[in-house]
């Protein structure tokens, strides 16, 4: 077990879980969501490649209105 | 034109076809997976057919707006990005060392960035030195719609930077201040809270573009010197019980 900030807030992952299958068990359409941890972009390209690790601080985000 | 703060999708919606804006501001924020608002805007965006610039609103480093601007390119599939670092919470002015460095990293990515600068003339010349083609300065505060503040450093940069495109980005309250710019030569406004917070949005984004016509129309047409004293239209010669020396 791990623990990471998924926009902010704290949740519990499974040991050596990539990003990729993060966002599928957690219910995110990875073709519409960006993500960056620890506040670095992370491609949808490198999904399944990039596992997480304890203490990852992770963003993901979707459009929104802006000015 | 900003697509924030609607009344009502709808209402943005007509407002967006009323101006006929060639490019809309979207943003990123973070999203749960129980919400489906940003694909939903996201669809009536695409509906529109017009060019899309997402921002980097919020960032205060410069690796905020690095990342922000990668993941806007994956998301919204576009190089282009409004590049915004904000220095200050309370008057929203850019960090202008910070925007210069992000902007400097983004175009080596391969963006086109548009950058929300203010009025310093050495700034701009320093963007377009890192190779932006468009530089953003603000008329006034983010959302105070109150115009055009620095006319004459707004002038100032037409005159030093003849080839760059320039657009008034921010504080844009009234038509009237949009022509004002237009007037001093600038190639487009970007206006959302006059347009969003106003009693009938689709009418004042149309009367905006009016008023963009107009400016741009007077601009081109070469507007005439300003004179010190009154000097008649009226021909003088053959007016009616004049004398000499009288």
């Amino acid at each position: 077990m791990a623990t990471v900030t998924v926009n902010g807030e704290t949740t519990d992952i499974t040991a050596e879980e990539t990003i990729g299958a993060f966002l599928e068990r957690s219910g995110y359409d990875r073709s519409k969501v960006a993500t960056a941890i620890n506040g670095l972009f992370v491609s949808r390209r490198d999904y399944d490649n990039r596992t997480l690790k304890d203490g990852d601080e992770i963003d993901i985000v979707a459009p929104m209105q802006g000015g | 034109m900003g697509s924030a703060l609607y009344p009502s999708p709808d209402v943005m919606r007509d407002a967006i076809e009323a101006a006929g804006a060639e490019l809309v501001t979207v943003a990123l924020r973070r999203q749960s997976p129980q919400q489906a608002s940003g694909s939903r805007f996201w669809e009536l965006i695409r509906e529109l057919n017009v060019r899309v610039l997402p921002n980097t609103a919020g960032c205060r480093t410069v690796k905020e707006a690095v990342a922000t601007a990668q993941m806007a390119r994956e998301l919204f599939e576009t190089n282009w990005i409004k590049l915004e670092v904000i220095g200050d919470d309370y008057t929203l002015q850019p960090d202008t060392a910070a925007l210069v460095e992000a902007a400097d990293i983004l175009i080596k990515e391969g963006f086109e960035v548009l950058p929300y600068t203010t009025e310093d003339l050495i700034t701009a010349q320093k963007l377009i030195d890192a190779g932006c083609r468009v530089v953003m300065p603000w008329g006034s505060y983010i959302g105070s719609g109150r115009g055009l503040v620095n006319k004459f450093a707004l002038q100032t940069l037409r005159a030093r930077l003849p080839d760059a495109t320039l657009i008034v980005d921010a504080g844009l309250g009234k038509p009237s201040e949009a022509a004002h710019a237009m007037e001093l030569g600038f190639d487009a406004v970007l206006v959302n809270s006059a347009i969003a917070l106003s009693a009938d949005p689709p009418t004042m984004a149309e009367a905006f573009a009016n008023a963009v016509e107009a400016g741009r129309a007077g601009y081109e047409a070469g507007l005439m010197s300003p004179r010190d004293m009154a000097s008649p239209s009226t021909p003088t010669l053959g007016t009616p019980f004049w004398h000499a020396g009288t």
